[in-house]
């Protein structure tokens, strides 16, 4: 991940359970311990409400990306059918952006959906020559991943894995990035 | 799961109030009133005048163009836009049944009582229709004219002619009469198991609703498309569109939902369904959302069509809303595109407004009259020309019909607990969240 700190020194406590694992974000959080991310195989309903993550900005994204897109059809049918070369065929308006919406409704779809795979992967940190960081790989499969960056915690080590044991956790690691 | 939303409990009966039926009632008298007044205006010939002016225009290309008219046409062609209207936004509850049904759905369940209550209106808006046509059949829908097939007549039309197989009254009549029929038919079968369901429970009419709903949507399949034809686009003979069924759907679709949408948000506010949770509302706001935009897609695919291929006999379609009779439809007609596409697209674009009561209740009325202008700028152009126009006589049809529309849905809504309590989905449905 992009916002490993300076120590990249993670405790990772594994779960076997969702309703488990929801219960022990809210647990973890009232004992005073920062989370640094929940890794799940599947969505879990609520779960960003418990770790408190703001709300996705991934829509403004989307927005954005076609908004993009949407302009860009519009230079690009103003500039060679209007400005350009202009051309009449069937009688009509040599640039009438009419004729153009499906033009401009595909660019708009097409760099809508290329931006957002492009958003997926750098929000995930994933790519051709990225290596992921796996805290389990395990949770791919059947296991619940709680991640605690100890360089933004002040409790202690040893602490933080009782609480951890105590929320449910069925075992926990220590992971060096 | 544990669900973040406490439920309250499932006995609910919906109060058909005094209260509401007084003003349903006076609703309906003032229709009533507003549709005399409009009949004595128009039978005493006010504003007859700039009919002369606008037939000087050259209106008179025009196909549908009837040899004498009445004022009585435009109060029948009022009845008929209603009621093709309301057959849709009747009909649109059984739809979404069923293909809930099909999708083996379980978010719906909670307000699946206010779907299951639209249908029943259906009765009355085939009386209604096959009286019009009866009536005044003859001066609403050129086809009807017998001339037209009668090669020695001087009114023979080959083109009509042509469509003789398909446009023929008994032929027309038994198809409303199979629509209705059909239609009426698979909704009471539904509705009666999911009464029997809330008495005595079991998957049973589950299996057997999801049944009589694919049946439903194989009918609707094809009779969505004919009887589009049959309402809308047999007005205007000669022109035809491959996009008419798929078009007419998707406006009754979302005309629909918007009902839906309203009467939940409705009843939510004035205490009932507290199950009906924001999610519920979100999604909701989807499906207008999404169905508006489906509606601007064949909506603009039907005119692009048009508008690319430039043949005469398709674009007098356009010619007639854009500039034709005097251009009083042009106003209806940019209504429709505005209250359809942009007005719910930028208004129900965000999640916050899918979740807010207000914004889905103007968005909801927004796509319900722009709708109705939907089906203005169909309707009256090929049955009324250039004596159409917004008057008392419109204004007082609509009450008429939504009043009888409302009161429909309530006295059916006070037949049945409002959720469905024995319904296999219910634990799906009130645990929503996303």
């Amino acid at each position: 991940m992009s916002d490993v700190n300076g120590s990249g020194k993670f405790l990772v406590g594994i779960y076997d359970d969702d309703d488990v694992v929801l219960k022990a974000v809210k647990d973890v959080k009232n004992a005073g311990v920062r989370i640094h991310e929940v890794y799940t195989p599947f969505p879990i309903h609520g779960l960003d409400v418990a770790l408190g993550h703001p709300r996705t900005r991934l829509g403004i994204a989307a927005f954005l990306f076609g908004l993009s897109g949407t302009l860009t059809a519009l230079a690009l049918t103003f500039y060679t059918e209007g400005y350009d070369w202009p051309m009449v065929v069937g009688g009509k308006d040599s640039y009438s952006p009419v004729v153009y919406v499906p033009v401009i409704f595909e660019l708009t779809v097409l760099f809508c959906a290329l931006g957002m795979v492009g958003t997926f992967l750098v929000s995930n940190g994933l790519g051709p020559t990225v290596k992921p960081l796996m805290y389990d790989l395990r949770t791919t499969d059947n296991k619940f991943a709680m991640a605690i960056d100890l360089g933004k915690n002040n409790i202690g080590e040893s602490t933080i894995e009782q609480i951890l044991k105590k929320s449910g956790a069925a075992e926990v690691n220590v992971k060096q990035f | 799961m544990a669900s973040a939303h406490a439920i309250p409990s499932l006995d609910e009966e919906f109060e058909f109030t005094a209260e509401s039926k007084r003003r349903l009632l006076i609703g309906i008298g003032i229709g009533v009133a507003l549709v005399a007044i409009g009949a004595y205006l128009l039978a005493s010939g006010v504003g007859s005048h700039e009919t002369h002016a606008v037939a000087a225009h050259g209106a008179g290309d025009h196909e549908g163009g009837h040899h004498a008219y009445k004022w009585t046409n435009r109060l029948w062609a009022n009845v008929w836009l209603n009621a093709i209207y309301f057959t849709g936004a009747s009909v649109i509850g059984m739809f979404f049944m069923s293909y809930n049904y099909l999708a083996q759905a379980g978010w719906s369940v909670a307000f699946k009582r206010i779907p299951e209550a639209m249908p029943a209106y259906l009765p009355f808006m085939g009386l209604a229709v096959l009286l019009t046509f009866f009536i005044a059949g003859h001066d609403l829908f050129h086809w009807t004219h017998p001339g037209l097939y009668d090669k020695t007549s001087p009114e023979f039309d080959p083109i009509i002619n042509g469509k003789k197989g398909f446009l023929n009254t008994p032929f027309y009549v038994g198809r409303i009469v199979a629509y209705f029929g059909l239609w009426y038919f698979l909704w009471n079968r539904l509705r009666t198991f999911s009464l029997q369901e809330d008495l005595y429970g079991g998957t049973a009419y589950y299996e057997k609703s999801i049944k009589f709903g694919v049946a439903f949507l194989l009918v609707f399949g094809v009779t969505s498309s004919t009887s589009a034809w049959d309402f809308v686009m047999s007005i205007d003979t000669h022109w035809f569109s491959t996009m008419f069924g798929w078009y007419t759907l998707a406006s009754w679709h979302v005309t629909g939902l918007a009902i839906i949408t309203l009467t939940v948000v409705t009843l939510k506010e004035r205490g009932y369904m507290q199950w009906v949770n924001e999610s519920h509302l979100q999604d909701l706001g989807k499906f207008m959302f999404a169905f508006s935009i489906f509606w601007t897609y064949v909506w603009f695919a039907q005119f692009m069509l048009i508008y690319y291929a430039n043949l005469p006999e398709e674009t007098i379609y356009y010619r007639e809303r854009f500039s034709g009779f005097g251009g009083i439809y042009k106003a209806p007609f940019w209504i429709t595109l505005f209250l359809n596409f942009v007005f719910p697209f930028l208004v129900l674009m965000t999640r916050d407004a899918k979740r807010t009561n207000i914004i889905l209740k103007v968005a909801a009325w927004g796509i319900i009259i722009g709708h109705y202008f939907d089906f203005y700028t169909n309707i009256m152009p090929g049955t009324v020309g250039e004596h159409g126009g917004f008057g008392p006589i419109e204004f007082g049809m609509i009450l008429i019909f939504a009043c009888g529309f409302v009161w429909s849905l309530y006295s059916q809504l006070t037949k049945a607990n409002l959720v469905p309590k024995n319904h296999p989905m219910l634990e799906e449905t009130l645990h929503h969240d996303i």
